[in-house]
């Protein structure tokens, strides 16, 4: 009796038995990510009125902002056209794309980890192997995103309802629309790799391209209408208009692709085997060179190494090519220069400008030097570390390796934006580049303190994300919003001097040298002392 | 005899759990020595300890005449270990580690390496994930007989092997110990242990209970014997050595310790002996009364 009416139940409610008790499993490991993650976009969104308001708070200064966005298409590249003057449709302008791919990342990182990484970790083979449907975890997953997503829906909508609820209603919407697109991207490209670095860093890169393709079409034309900036999903979000007109159709190109992407994905899930891809591992060599742990480091981080280089130098160019617009637009604003006067120093418009894009690589840089201190703790606790360190390999030269390509590479990266800079603006080559390396101090204290927790509190070196999460926070919001200086002083970079343009100050820049060997010298020291976990 | 290994009053704790509780361990240079315990006993932190992995709270340890913690560069270049959980890196291939692994010890013998290859069926061009348990544990196999070093220190390595594999790597070992190496083989397959083994150490709640050749060990447990008399037995419950004693007519089953038997021989022959049998205890039983004894104590 029971096979015969197993037989006759829909298959599809049996491929998805489980997909509740998996969909909780989800949550309750994200439980500190995804609120982070949200809470962050909801909070640069909430606070853009208030900022806004600040910069722009005569009709004269909007206008003239209008203007400037209609003329300067280096600026439409980087945020994208406006559509109206009121302090909504600014602050869609000024935040949607940016809310937009702050979700995306969000969605890509959910769904991914619980896919690709629970079948490359094997995890998912135990799980599947219970009371659990074919199609459960893909769902589970996407699930865990749409929630997160609705979430952040939630908050800028009520958020901003006090700017009109409409739009409030538009922008919420359209952010999340462009969240779960990538969630499903995700989803088809994790059944496409065996790798869930891989399958997290091809989404990223189609979202990076989604980016350049809006940047590109916005660059063209002042109202979004280019072809460019249709085919991205971040152009759909600004083309959705919130707080100007709303075009309530586009969410149906959102929710379109959103259908399609994920029937592709749970078609590719169901004509694959678990663990399997449908691109194929090739083989590697039979026997192998490498011969020390220091060439072993550098084979496990080259290919970050290379991304963060191309990535930087990219990025220089970008904000190199756009200094000359840049000052131009902030030129007239009183509230504007300020807040560039506070990130980049009191002299000249330019060297302002560019001492704060500087600033902002360097503080990106500290999520680099976190990531490539912390392959130390992800080596140790997959077990991998131990019996590398059962060989003659001393604790500290297994360490050495990897900070060597750490703190170098953060050097290399902040050398090659410099470069790009350099290319970008085409004057002021020497200062540009010691403006980018009078970051490194900053950003090696807080490999520093990557440093400490892993050699000295295992158990906390990923706490090293909060730190670095709470200089960027500081650095990026803290000047725009009047923060007490004591709170910037937290911050390293809040030492650093502000070049070019400004003085060179040495005092702060040694201090901080100092500061960061004392970090790495007490980390390395415990990491001697104490027992390997695993 | 040199000792490979000494440990004498190892303690190690974890917060409040005592892993180690004054363990002691010889091994000595040229044996094959078997590393028994139930799971959770201190195997691997006994054997993470003379890595220098873990640090010890009080006792002495020395592996191959160093100090494991403060002097682990040194020894570590003449000892190869294979974990019981073997992990790789996801974008190297099996080759790619097998030569790391023996340039960061005493070097790699090319031919060995070419031949362990070829006898346990590897494929070194694969890329780490896409190994089987058993397929990365013979990476790290052939990493280690094909290393040049003096100690090898196996913590459950056969644990993902096929029974043909697992006759592979026992001929490896019988070679190794041939070549003059010293083995510390940690493992649940008695029967490997047995056949392997020239002593044995079995350790409980991070305490050695048993130490000695399998021989010596034998000794001390109970030979089990069933015979079929002429006549009446008598005077065998008053025998010292004997337990669980069951007559029936003139069927006989007791158990004895060893080196009591020749006493119980010479009272049954008086009766006459018809047929008998002697079973010596094996590894397995001797390992289980540790393993009751551990679960009455729970």
């Amino acid at each position: 009796m029971t096979t015969t009416a197993l037989a006759v139940r829909p298959a599809s409610s049996r491929q998805l038995a489980g997909t509740g008790t998996l969909l909780r499993f989800a949550l309750r490991r994200d439980r500190l990510m995804i609120p982070v993650w949200v809470g962050v976009n909801a909070l640069m969104v909430l606070s853009m009125p208030g900022t806004l308001e600040g910069l722009y708070g005569t009709p004269a200064e909007r206008a003239d902002l209008i203007r400037q966005m209609e003329t300067n298409s280096s600026l439409r590249a980087m945020i994208g056209p406006v559509f109206g003057d009121s302090l909504g449709a600014l602050t869609a302008w000024r935040v949607g794309v940016y809310a937009g791919a702050l979700a995306a990342v969000t969605s890509l990182l959910v769904v991914v980890r619980h896919t690709r990484d629970e079948e490359e970790s094997g995890r998912q083979e135990l799980v599947t192997s219970g009371m659990v449907g074919r199609r459960a975890s893909l769902t589970a997953a996407l699930l865990a995103a749409a929630v997160a997503n609705a979430v952040l829906a939630l908050l800028v909508t009520a958020g901003l309802a006090g700017q009109g609820t409409t739009g409030a209603l538009a922008l919420g919407l359209g952010i999340a629309g462009v969240g779960m697109v990538f969630a499903t991207m995700a989803a088809i490209v994790a059944q496409l790799t065996e790798s869930a670095r891989l399958a997290r860093g091809l989404t990223s890169a189609v979202l990076g391209a989604a980016f350049v393709l809006r940047a590109a079409g916005d660059s063209a034309r002042d109202d979004g209408s280019s072809v460019l900036t249709w085919l991205s999903p971040l152009g759909w979000l600004e083309n959705l208009r919130p707080y100007a007109d709303e075009r309530w159709w586009v969410l149906a190109l959102l929710a379109g692709a959103v259908g399609l992407q994920g029937a592709l994905a749970y078609g590719l899930a169901g004509r694959r085997d678990i663990g399997m891809s449908f691109l194929p591992t090739r083989p590697g060599p039979a026997t192998g060179r490498l011969g020390t742990a220091g060439a072993l480091a550098w084979r496990l981080q080259r290919g970050s190494v290379l991304g963060w280089s191309i990535g930087f130098f990219l990025a220089g160019v970008v904000y190199g090519g756009m200094t000359e617009g840049a000052a131009d637009l902030v030129g007239d604003n009183e509230g504007a220069r300020r807040i560039f006067e506070r990130m980049g120093g009191q002299s000249g418009l330019t060297d302002a400008f560019l001492a704060s894009m500087v600033g902002m690589l360097g503080l990106v840089a500290a999520l680099y030097i976190v990531a490539s201190v912390l392959r130390l703790h992800g080596e140790e606790t997959s077990s991998r570390a131990e019996p590398l360190l059962a060989n003659a390999v001393g604790r500290l030269r297994w360490a050495a390796g990897h900070l060597v390509i750490a703190f170098g590479g953060a050097a290399l990266i902040m050398l090659l934006a410099g470069l790009g800079f350099a290319a970008g603006y085409g004057k002021e080559i020497g200062p540009i580049l010691g403006a980018c390396l009078v970051q490194l101090p900053a950003v090696w204290v807080i490999g520093g303190v990557a440093v400490l927790l892993h050699g000295v509190l295992p158990r906390a070196a990923v706490a090293t994300w909060g730190v670095a999460g709470a200089v960027l926070l500081i650095g990026w919001v803290g000047p725009a919003l009047d923060v007490p200086r004591a709170v910037l002083d937290v911050s390293p970079f809040g030492h650093l001097p502000k070049l070019p343009g400004g003085a060179m100050e040495w005092g702060p820049v040694l201090v901080l040298l100092a500061l960061a060997v004392v970090l790495v010298a007490t980390g390395l020291a415990g990491l001697r002392r104490r027992d390997m976990t695993t | 005899m040199t000792k490979a290994i000494t440990v004498s009053g190892l303690h190690k704790s974890f917060g409040r759990t005592h892993a180690l509780d004054g363990l002691d361990l010889e091994v000595a240079s040229g044996e094959v020595h078997g590393f028994l315990g139930p799971n959770g006993a201190g195997k691997s932190t006994t054997i993470r300890v003379l890595l220098g992995l873990l640090r010890a709270d009080s006792g002495a340890a020395q592996v191959l005449g160093r100090d494991p913690w403060a002097d682990a560069v040194e020894a570590h270049r003449r000892i190869a270990y294979v974990p019981g959980d073997v992990t790789l890196w996801r974008n190297l291939s099996g080759g790619e580690v097998i030569d790391l692994y023996g340039r960061l010890r005493g070097g790699l013998d090319p031919r060995r390496r070419a031949e362990l290859v070829e006898r346990f069926e590897l494929d070194p061009t694969k890329k780490g994930r896409t190994y089987s348990k058993g397929n990365r544990q013979k990476v790290a196999l052939v990493a280690a007989f094909a290393s040049d070093v003096d100690l090898l220190i196996l913590d459950e390595p056969t644990s993902g092997l096929d029974p043909l594999m697992e006759e592979v790597f026992q001929r490896c070992v019988e070679e190794e110990r041939d070549r003059g190496r010293t083995i510390l083989l940690s493992s649940h397959i008695l029967s490997e242990v047995e056949e392997l083994c020239d002593r044995v150490s079995i350790i409980r709640k991070g305490r050695t209970v048993e130490s000695g050749s399998l021989a010596d060990l034998r000794h001390l447990t109970r030979t089990s014997v069933v015979a079929e008399l002429a006549g009446p037995p008598n005077g065998l419950s008053a025998l010292p050595g004997v337990h669980d004693l069951d007559v029936r007519g003139r069927r006989v089953r007791l158990q004895v310790d060893t080196d009591r038997l020749d006493a119980v021989l010479r009272s049954l022959s008086e009766s006459g002996v018809r047929s008998l049998t002697s079973t010596p205890p094996t590894l397995e039983e001797l390992f289980l009364r540790h393993y009751q004894d551990e679960a009455a104590a729970r």
